[in-house]
């Protein structure tokens, strides 16, 4: 059992808009811990365009997403943000009341927060495996399919079917063909995306008959009582065939769910998360919802307006924090506790 | 300074046809890109999910036999994205990654049952 981590603010989604929420805090003295889904730290901008330009942040006539992730964690330095990556938020408990908000949260990976404030900036919701639209998968899911491995001792002995030309794909065959009874890697094509020096030890493997190869895609699947027994596939010449598998791993990368984020009791529209405009506070006291993933009338979906909204969203994240304080407001050009902070000196 | 005045960009017509069959016509600016023509006309079967960065699979159309020469084959980059989509077919492209010529004037793009 790991100890309960308190803090005053928590931040869900390490994207452009809540690492500058790190920022904004940590200007009001605010110290953050962050949970991400992603084993990376950037989000959308790390995951799916690190390298295409980005024309319209303030300031920067064009930068890449990568680009911008690591200037703001360049600028979000001197706070020393604590991290908790590959964990996704699965549960949140109020466990306060709306004048001192406090809420139990605990992430898949088992860390339990005791935070004052949360602040949702998970813009699309969580990256999450695509499961291919293949008819009836749902039922053999868990117990045949699986989008991810968790114990590779579960796949031994089995005839493992894994679809897919990525890193992912390769990786696992690599891993697998070693416990399981045979691997079939099959992808729509006979090149690979993947690194080339796993391309090569799978095509030694399929040339020393150890695994198998098959060019087509998934079209059904057999078996009954969640218990895969075949595959049902389409070559690229339209001729149909079977793959014995008792087991199959589809990798088609990811795509972006609301998930977990609809069951912490928040009002929802069409899964965006409501805000006011004047601290993008959801129905919930201390919950706080910034970048793509809220709404408000007349709401535009830029990486700058979720800067605006984490801006904003702090003030009152200081006030629940510190309710006896005065807030005063402060610039970073002359303020000499700010500078402080940021571990620069005044001029 | 000399101001433009209206939108004076060339314009050309894009049937998209739903799984069901459906047509919708739409129009779209000569160096835009199908997928936006798309979005912006609310194509269902059009997600268009990373906002048109080649980077999840979402836009994916099949091109109408007659207009496969015209739009042309993958990059290697699309090809590889294109592992991401689901029913994949030697005429599949990423809506995303056609640009709109005047040769494209009446393109028939077909939209699967599902982006993957």
């Amino acid at each position: 059992m790991t100890p309960t981590i308190s803090t005053d603010a928590l931040i869900v989604g390490a994207g452009p808009v809540g690492l500058f929420a790190v920022f904004e805090l940590g200007l009001l003295d605010i110290k953050t811990h962050l949970v991400d889904i992603l084993p990376k730290i950037g989000g959308q901008c790390a995951e799916l365009y690190p390298e295409k330009p980005i024309y319209d942040i303030p300031g920067f006539p064009s930068v890449t997403g990568q680009g911008l992730i690591d200037n703001l964690l360049k600028q979000i330095e001197p706070f020393h943000p604590e991290f908790h990556l590959s964990e996704m938020v699965a549960s949140v408990e109020s466990i306060g009341s709306a004048e001192a908000p406090l809420f139990r949260v605990i992430t898949d990976a088992g860390t339990v927060f005791e935070t004052k404030t949360l602040v949702i900036a998970a813009g699309g919701g969580s990256f999450q495996p695509k499961k291919p639209p293949i008819p009836g998968i749902e039922t053999y899911e868990e117990k045949s399919v699986f989008y991810a491995v968790r114990r590779m001792e579960d796949l031994r002995d089995r005839d493992v079917l894994i679809v897919g030309g990525g890193d992912s794909a390769l990786d696992w065959t690599l891993n697998l063909q070693k416990v399981a009874r045979r691997v079939t890697l099959m992808h729509r094509r006979d090149e690979f995306r993947a690194a080339p020096h796993s391309v090569e030890q799978m095509r030694a493997l399929v040339a020393g008959d150890q695994m198998d190869l098959r060019i087509g895609q998934v079209t059904g699947l057999g078996g009954e009582g969640g218990r895969l027994s075949r595959a049902i596939c389409r070559g690229n010449d339209g001729s149909e065939f079977e793959i014995v598998c008792d087991a199959m791993l589809p990798f088609f990368g990811l795509t972006m769910k609301l998930g977990p984020i609809a069951d912490w009791g928040l009002a929802l529209d069409e899964n965006l998360v409501p805000v006011d405009t004047e601290k993008f506070e959801t129905s919930t006291p201390g919950i706080f919802a910034i970048g793509d993933i809220n709404t408000y009338p007349g709401k535009l979906k830029l990486i700058l307006s979720g800067f605006h909204e984490g801006a904003l969203a702090a003030q009152k994240v200081f006030r629940y924090i510190n309710p006896d304080k005065r807030l005063t407001f402060q610039y970073t050009t002359s303020s000499s506790s700010l500078q402080k902070k940021l571990g620069v000196s005044g001029t | 300074m000399l101001r433009v005045i209206g939108n004076e960009d060339t314009m050309a017509k894009l049937q998209f046809v739903d799984f069901g069959g459906m047509v919708r016509t739409v129009e779209a600016a000569v160096g835009s890109t199908a997928m936006e023509a798309a979005i912006k006309n609310g194509i269902p079967g059009i997600e268009a999910e990373c906002g048109g960065a080649c980077a999840c699979a979402t836009c994916h159309v099949y091109v109408d036999d007659a207009w496969q020469t015209a739009v042309g084959a993958p990059t290697a980059m699309e090809e590889d994205m294109l592992d991401f989509a689901y029913d994949v077919r030697p005429n599949s492209r990423l809506s995303c990654q056609i640009k709109i010529t005047d040769q494209l004037d009446g393109v028939i793009l077909h939209t699967p049952e599902r982006q993957a």
